[in-house]
């Protein structure tokens, strides 16, 4: 299968470029980012705030398998309904600094839709950083997994 | 020799992932690197040797002691190296997917 999301990173540069085709109208993905209850269902998160206009604000909380909870937040710079959001991140509480989202929805056909997400981050090195930590976690998760995965079959 | 197969093969492993971000963190001898792994110790040492040989870490003679470092303009070449990132976007975009065609067709159905 072709992979849908792709993520275009070049070295030395401190922004990436994410994007992803969907099987769904335009108006309806750009639903899944104005509707809280909808945020919380996909992104896995508890939707402490969503102010969906300019100049607006989100606070955003996770809790991980341990119990551990994590913030996010940020601030609407653009919010333009089935066009464009840009907007601030930010993760409370950690070194990572915040990161500029322009996110821009585009129509396809009337059944399908593509997501063009342009992150910023204030360094190379910090980009770097964010982009490698999911391989950090995902060995933890290997580590976990092998765990549970022992736990059965003994 | 085809590096890239190389280097996917050295990081497909997760002790040698794990060496490598140890590494990353700060220049280690291979008896400090050994110390954070239940492994034996020569163990630790063929990993050592397989992330060396495909240019993913170097060695520093310090003293009478050789340190591992990572080696920085190589693992900025591993594409691979974010695509735990992209899988994470993938499963999320995957979910945001899955999550709308259900409200799609519960709003349908009303």
């Amino acid at each position: 299968m072709e992979r849908k999301t792709k993520i275009n990173a070049e070295d030395g540069k401190q922004d990436i470029m994410i994007t992803r085709e969907f099987d769904l109208p335009l108006e309806l993905l750009f639903k899944a980012f104005e509707e809280p209850e909808l945020v919380a269902q996909w992104m896995g998160t508890k939707v402490l705030k969503l102010e969906c206009k300019k100049h607006g604000s989100y606070q955003f909380e996770t809790t991980d398998n341990k119990g551990n909870k994590h913030g996010f937040n940020g601030v609407f710079h653009e919010f333009i309904p089935n066009t464009k959001i840009i907007r601030t991140f930010e993760m409370d509480s950690v070194p990572f600094g915040v990161q500029l989202e322009i996110t821009e929805f585009e129509k396809l056909t009337d059944d399908t839709s593509k997501l063009n997400m342009h992150v910023i981050y204030e360094s190379v090195a910090q980009r770097d950083e964010l982009l490698k930590l999911p391989f950090a976690q995902g060995l933890n998760w290997a580590h976990n997994r092998l765990e549970e995965l022992l736990k059965t079959l003994k | 020799m085809n590096l890239r197969r190389d280097v996917f093969q050295a990081i497909a492993d997760p002790t040698r992932r794990a060496i490598l971000l140890l590494v990353a963190a700060q220049s280690l001898t291979a008896g400090a690197i050994a110390a954070n792994f239940g492994t034996a110790r020569p163990t630790v040492s063929k990993h050592l040797q397989i992330l060396t040989e495909c240019e993913l870490l170097k060695q520093e003679q310090n003293g009478r002691e050789i340190f591992y470092h990572i080696n920085a303009k190589n693992m900025k070449q591993v594409a691979d190296f974010i695509e735990p990132f992209r899988k994470m976007w993938d499963d999320r975009f995957n979910v945001l997917e899955a999550v709308m065609k259900a409200y799609q067709k519960k709003n349908k159905e009303h």
